[in-house]
């Protein structure tokens, strides 16, 4: 088992992703957060606060989004579904999805897939804490990446959280 | 975490985790039916078959819409327009209609037991969708999830089963669920409409006194009175079944709390219920139609990865 970010790297990575979507969209006039359930969620959790503190007038819309009706290998082992939550419209905005390890890409084509089913966005960014590069099972790459690490398949890259886990730390096993 | 059953045959074979997992699903379920889109590619690669040798308005379409909803085939075959007219077993007929590649198969029939025996004699999953006398599975799911729903859970609330107990499936489906979920039930009714050990057979309270039932209860289950299956006469007429038995809105404002009443359909209005009590402001009654559609989407999803049918590396 190896660290591959602290606690503190990862609150510094996440500032710095928040102020990324910043400059990219500024206000977020036409922008929304959506955080991919279930352990998305705590990444995007901690984005959406940096961001509502750095635009404390403005209103950031931030909804999570549950994959699972919608992944490819759905009947090989079936997943308890967890809660889905937009309670605003997608249509011709700009949606940034979160996740915390970007790896194969099949959850992201299925969280495109389920988008859809809310609207037509605008356009589709992708913002993940890790990204497993020379991974990927499809062509998904990131517009947003805490970091980038090479691993092996056989390896698995765990983030963890210290409201869930032992502490939080991104972690790197055999 | 999954079922510890490859098919639904009844409440009976269910562990209350399995309830609180069909439940928990059925939520998520019915969320989707909120959205622009209320359709999941889940199930796209499934074919269903609902085998109904037996009328059915609600279920049938419940069944239909959440198979429609998941993405999945659906064949629809009652018994009515089929060969079964011209003598063909039942056995022969599922198995035709499996021969033809079909991975679940939703079964209404009026004998008990008879989604017990194709399971035994056939790969596919079932779901029993009301055997008989037996049990109706889904309609116990899903009043469960719409009491949930009026009083916020399971565990401790007090609910009267009330009316023809002795032809019921859904009686005793909900029976089943509601004392594995820690539930209190009543059964109320005549005398002759009540199976006379139930009480020590499967520990519910017994009264003959409809008031006293209303008066203890948070939820009414209100059932129909199955002529139908009824080959000798139980209580004298339908008037005077609903005048001693029947639940009116004078009888509803005799007690001194507000009570929720449920209903499984299709209503005898002004037999069992009045149709100022079955559209009043305390019936649930549509509710229990939408969350039908919900508990169903979950069970047929639960399910689809039983062995027989499972997808992928073979």
């Amino acid at each position: 088992m190896k660290t591959i970010l602290t606690e503190q790297q990862i609150s510094l990575t996440i500032k710095r992703l928040a102020h990324q979507v910043l400059e990219n969209h500024l206000d977020l006039a036409d922008t929304v957060i959506i955080g991919m359930q279930p352990r998305g969620v705590y990444v995007s959790d901690k984005i959406v606060e940096e961001l509502r503190s750095n635009l404390p007038e403005k209103q950031v819309n931030y909804g999570i989004l549950d994959i699972t009706f919608y992944r490819d290998d759905v009947r090989r082992e079936i997943k308890v579904p967890n809660k889905t939550d937009i309670n605003f419209s997608i249509e011709n905005k700009k949606v940034i999805l979160i996740d915390d390890v970007l790896y194969t890409g099949r959850t992201i084509r299925a969280a495109l897939d389920a988008l859809l089913d809310f609207g037509r966005p605008a356009k589709v960014e992708l913002c993940v804490l890790i990204d497993r590069r020379f991974s990927r099972e499809l062509p998904i790459q990131p517009d947003y990446a805490g970091k980038v690490i090479d691993a092996l398949i056989s390896q698995k890259v765990k983030v963890l959280w210290k409201e869930k886990d032992a502490a939080t730390e991104v972690i790197i096993t055999e | 975490m999954t079922l510890s059953t490859p098919h639904l045959l009844g409440i009976k074979d269910l562990l209350p985790s399995d309830i609180r997992l069909i439940l928990d699903t059925a939520k998520q379920f019915k969320d989707v039916l909120q959205r622009p889109v209320k359709k999941v590619p889940s199930l796209r690669d499934v074919t269903i078959v609902n085998l109904f040798f037996e009328n059915s308005t609600r279920t049938r379409i419940s069944f239909e819409l959440a198979e429609k909803r998941l993405s999945a085939d659906v064949l629809n075959f009652t018994a009515a327009a089929s060969s079964v007219k011209k003598g063909e077993t039942m056995l022969d007929t599922v198995n035709n209609i499996l021969s033809m590649k079909v991975d679940m198969v939703v079964l209404r029939h009026s004998a008990s037991g008879a989604p017990h025996f194709l399971a035994k004699h056939i790969p596919a999953a079932i779901v029993n969708a009301g055997d008989g006398i037996n049990e109706h599975p889904t309609q116990a799911l899903l009043d469960a999830l719409s009491i949930e729903e009026a009083t916020g859970g399971l565990e401790g609330k007090k609910i009267a089963i009330i009316g023809d107990i002795m032809h019921s499936r859904v009686a005793l489906s909900n029976i089943y669920l509601l004392s594995k979920m820690g539930t209190e039930v009543t059964v109320a009714g005549p005398p002759t409409l009540i199976p006379k050990y139930i009480k020590e057979a499967l520990g519910v309270n017994v009264t003959y006194d409809i008031k006293e039932a209303l008066q203890w209860c948070d939820v009414a289950n209100v059932l129909r009175i199955q002529l139908e299956r009824q080959n000798q006469p139980l209580f004298s007429s339908l008037r005077e079944y609903n005048l001693a038995y029947g639940i009116s809105r004078k009888l509803l404002e005799s007690l001194k709390k507000q009570i929720v009443i449920m209903h499984p359909g299709p209503i005898n209005r002004g037999v069992e219920l009045d149709s100022d009590v079955a559209d009043g402001n305390e019936s649930i009654i549509l509710q229990q139609v939408e969350n039908g559609v919900a508990v169903r989407m979950a069970v047929l999803y639960l399910l689809s990865q039983a062995p027989t049918l499972k997808g992928g590396e073979s």
